[in-house]
């Protein structure tokens, strides 16, 4: 058996893709998957701070493509759920520290381990760490902020996607292509101050896989370690887990578009 | 603030600016997506010569490379102006 390989991908950096890959590998855990999340941006190690795991990073996804370490001692096993896993990103500053080959072993590797999912946490840009993250996937999230430059990125990665994988080089059938749109403001969208999740869809032409509002909440999932689709009162949360449920291929509305208005209780006592 | 200020119309919101703008520039990405980087160079390279002869601007070349199965095809066009432009006549094109 093989394992789903997704990449979270974006061009642009800072627009939600660790939060997205550790809520996205999450909520494949709670649906039951065996998930492995790896961390790709060498040098620049974070996905291991969102998953709350930061203190028991050992070995690295570098040690194992080096054969230093085994997958087994790499892998960390979350303390909340069995069956998802970390895999960190090594602080080497060397830019070459992964190669094809290598990533190659690590994902057959984790497919013979039994794994159902393999969540790619992509670095920003499109050098050799987001090339790698995106080569092997059969799945893409493509993270998208509502704002200009977000979206002119995501729109090159959504044609390096097209061309530069081992699916397109190979002929197989295309990488799926999700488009997540985050940090969304209904507020400013109904002011016509950010573009809506219309705007967006025809500009790349895809439609959303998933919109996830702008929310407090998710600096507070980060800044404890826990990811937010965890945080089941947020929206936030909310929507990553029905953006999840998409992903498996179950239909659900969209929610959270409207501005939300204030309930009396809520404008008096705040919340 | 001039007290008639409230009267003018009200300036387009920046979403629909945005949009716009996104919408033309990813439409130029898509076009000259994965074709050769020295593409642009060679366009330009192209009117010069082009230049010598009639007077066009860059927007009257297009190059366009189309991938078959096993060959690519570069496929240039030329929109030439109406009328008779000399090499260095005065007037520019207006078609």
């Amino acid at each position: 058996m093989t394992a789903e390989i997704i990449v979270v991908t974006s061009g642009k950096g800072g627009v939600g893709k660790t939060t997205t890959s550790a809520s996205l590998a999450t909520g494949l855990a709670i649906a039951g998957k065996k998930v492995a999340v790896i961390d790709f941006d060498v040098g620049l190690r974070n996905l291991d701070l969102i998953m709350g795991c930061e203190r028991r990073v050992v070995y690295d996804f570098v040690n194992v493509v080096h054969g230093e370490a085994t997958l087994k001692q790499a892998l960390i096993k979350d303390k909340r759920y069995e069956t998802l896993y970390v895999l960190a990103a090594s602080q080497t500053r060397d830019k070459d520290a992964l190669t094809q080959e290598g990533v190659e072993k690590v994902l057959d590797g984790l497919s013979e381990e039994g794994f159902d999912y393999v969540v790619c946490d992509s670095p920003a840009g499109i050098e050799k760490g987001a090339h790698l993250a995106m080569y092997f996937a059969d799945h893409a999230v493509v993270v998208v902020n509502p704002e200009v430059s977000s979206v002119r990125d995501s729109d090159r990665i959504l044609g390096l996607l097209a061309s530069k994988t081992r699916r397109a080089e190979r002929g197989d059938s295309a990488i799926k292509q999700h488009l997540l749109l985050t940090r969304y403001n209904p507020a400013r969208v109904a002011v016509g101050e950010m573009l809506s999740v219309k705007d967006v869809e025809d500009i790349l032409g895809i439609n959303v896989v998933g919109v996830i509002p702008e929310s407090e909440n998710v600096l507070a999932a980060s800044n404890s370690g826990v990811p937010v689709i965890l945080d089941e009162n947020s929206f936030a949360g909310q929507a990553y887990s029905d953006t999840v449920a998409r992903i498996l291929g179950e239909e659900r509305a969209l929610r959270f578009l409207d501005v939300q208005k204030k309930g009396f209780f809520q404008r008096v006592f705040g919340g | 603030m001039g007290i008639l200020d409230f009267l003018k119309r009200r300036p387009e919101p920046t979403a629909t600016v945005a949009k716009e703008r996104l919408r033309i520039i990813v439409a130029q990405e898509r076009s000259t997506r994965g074709a050769p980087d020295y593409l642009p160079l060679l366009r330009n390279e192209l009117l010069e010569v082009i230049k010598k002869y009639v007077h066009v601007d860059l927007d009257a070349i297009s190059i366009n490379l189309e991938r078959d199965s096993g060959h690519e095809v570069l496929e240039l066009s030329v929109a030439l102006p109406e009328g008779n432009n000399k090499p260095g006549a005065a007037a520019p094109a207006t078609s």
